[in-house]
């Protein structure tokens, strides 16, 4: 196909490029120019919006030194990180169950794992503050089996945050990992099995390497989002647990500080770029083309 | 199946599966706490239907997320055909990760950026006024990337032949795209469409920043009562959203199966 494209077909071409490339420029790009430029402006409350153009570096200055921001940033990281394994730990498991069923079983049980995050995230984040409340379902269970007496209360502890972004980011693990996981070609693991191998060390030489691709893409599905998290920390999350997340969102509908707001999503995404850059790359691959 | 990862499933769909459970049992509760279970009772249900503001936020909440999903299926259809037919094309890269970063940014940060978007357009050009508008279109910015995902994902399923061959016999772009890529890719359109428009019906985050003062959707009247404490009405608004997404799921699964075996 070395002949110049022809008209029509350019011109076919702009008409699909163009519309959702246009948008996206428009009201997902451009604002992160906005944002970047507000974020060396300065609060002004009296103005509407609440914003005075003075170019001046004060929020960055004022967010890396003051150490209630710098653990905010810290702790959503570390969070968002342990989370992100927790994850890992319960959906590979669950993705290797579904890739390893019947095929004709595979559908509905991938379909049951999708099922939740159609459902409302805010609904099933709603559902652990009934559970996990103090005379919730979970504490009448510890209170039963009687481990250690007066169990507390779960909500409002950093467990709870870990458990929120588990269950509301569980799908997100294991859809990629069961994509690579059912890719698997099965005749390898028979191979090392006839030559010995036992199923533990064929799953860490064979298994576990090919599906890296999978980790890798859900880790990162889970752990960038994870790191931004309001919601969780919000609703789940106890007041001595600082996710950036809620910082924003308090600085910016709490405090109308809309230029800090501003630099402090620049920080987070300053925080993000590389995992996000390395979730393109992955993603990109998958989509072809120079 | 071996013992094993009948377990792993057992366990893991039990997680995912029995806190939806509780929040649809309780919204039968009798008592006003979510916590105790006194007897079986609809009086949550007629006192959600009579709550006027919740159902005036529902009611917005489904006009935005009807709008949200036809203008999102068009522009993620055109954009999943660029990313899965056009190969090659002047700032491809550049449209790639913008379609890809919207899957995972956090979106308080799309948030703060599309509303100081949205404050500088009034200012200079009166245009978007908070509210209806200025939901909708964060909402398409979102959700289009998710069925660009899913109708690129149709599109790698079928090769160009049958589209390359219709080129050669002489067929005009706009034909081939009527007669053959659209009805490849139809399955794909309308469960894009349900997932766009269950996304937008779900949205808080984005919609909390750029909604006006006037204009409250489901997710934050029911954001607004949960941080006030439990809530039977809210139970009773979870079965129901539940009911619906399960429908629209399990519509969009048979409807992506059936196709894909004719």
């Amino acid at each position: 196909m070395a002949a110049r494209p022809s008209d029509p077909t350019r011109l076919a071409r702009a008409a699909i490029v163009g519309p959702p490339f246009a948008w996206l420029l428009l009201f997902f790009l451009a604002p992160f120019a906005i944002v970047a430029a507000i974020s060396f402006g300065q609060n002004a409350p009296d103005a509407a919006p609440p914003v005075a153009m003075t170019g001046t570096a004060r929020n960055y200055a004022f967010l890396l030194s003051d150490a209630l921001y710098v653990d905010a940033y810290l702790s959503s990281l570390r969070i968002a990180a342990i989370a992100t394994v927790l994850t890992l730990l319960i959906g590979y498991p669950m993705a290797y169950a579904i890739a390893m069923a019947a095929p004709s079983r595979r559908p509905i049980l991938l379909m049951l794992v999708i099922l939740p995050f159609w459902t409302s995230f805010l609904i099933r984040i709603y559902a652990w503050r009934g559970l996990l409340s103090e005379h919730g379902l979970i504490n009448a269970l510890l209170r039963a089996m009687d481990i250690s007496g007066d169990p507390g209360t779960i909500l409002g502890s950093e467990w709870a945050i870990y458990l929120g972004i588990v269950y509301a980011y569980l799908p997100f693990m294991v859809l990629p990992l069961y994509a690579a996981l059912e890719k698997l070609d099965r005749s390898l693991l028979e191979a090392a099995a006839d030559l010995g191998a036992r199923p533990w060390r064929a799953f860490l030489s064979i298994t576990l390497p090919l599906s890296l691709p999978g980790v890798i893409a859900g880790c990162l599905l889970v752990f960038i989002p994870a790191v931004g998290e309001f919601v969780i920390p919000d609703l789940l999350g106890g007041t001595e647990t600082l996710m950036i997340g809620k910082v924003l969102w308090d600085e910016f509908f709490t405090n109308s500080d809309w230029p800090l707001a501003s630099a402090v999503a620049v920080l987070m995404l300053l925080a993000l770029l590389a995992p996000i850059a390395l979730y393109q790359r992955l993603r990109a691959r998958e989509f072809g083309g120079s | 199946m071996k013992r094993f990862p009948l377990a792993v499933l057992a366990f893991g769909y039990a997680f995912l599966y029995l806190p939806i459970a509780t929040v649809i049992a309780y919204s039968f509760n009798e008592s006003r706490l979510v916590t105790v279970w006194s007897g079986f009772s609809t009086k949550w249900w007629s006192a959600l239907f009579a709550n006027e503001a919740m159902i005036d936020a529902a009611l917005l909440s489904l006009r935005i997320a009807f709008v949200n999903a036809c203008a999102a299926t068009v522009l993620g259809t055109l954009a999943g055909i660029a990313l899965a037919r056009h190969p090659r094309f002047a700032g491809r890269s550049i449209f790639v990760a913008l379609v890809i970063a919207p899957l995972v940014m956090p979106e308080v940060i799309m948030g703060v950026s599309m509303l100081l978007l949205f404050v500088g357009l009034e200012r200079h050009i009166g245009w978007p006024e908070r509210g209806f508008a200025t939901i909708a279109i964060a909402h398409i910015t979102f959700s289009m990337a998710y069925v660009a995902v899913v109708v690129q994902a149709r599109l790698a399923d079928f090769d160009r032949s049958l589209e390359e061959a219709a080129m050669d016999l002489g067929a005009r772009p706009f034909a081939v795209f009527r007669s053959i890529t659209l009805p490849l890719i139809a399955p794909a359109l309308v469960s894009g469409w349900l997932l766009a428009f269950t996304l937008s019906l779900d949205d808080l985050i984005l919609t909390q920043f750029v909604s006006g003062a006037a204009s409250q959707t489901l997710p934050m009247a029911v954001y607004s009562s949960v941080r006030l404490g439990l809530n039977p009405q809210i139970n009773v608004i979870a079965t129901i959203v539940i009911a619906i997404s399960t429908v629209g799921l399990v519509a969009s699964a048979l409807l992506l199966r059936r196709k894909r075996r004719a």
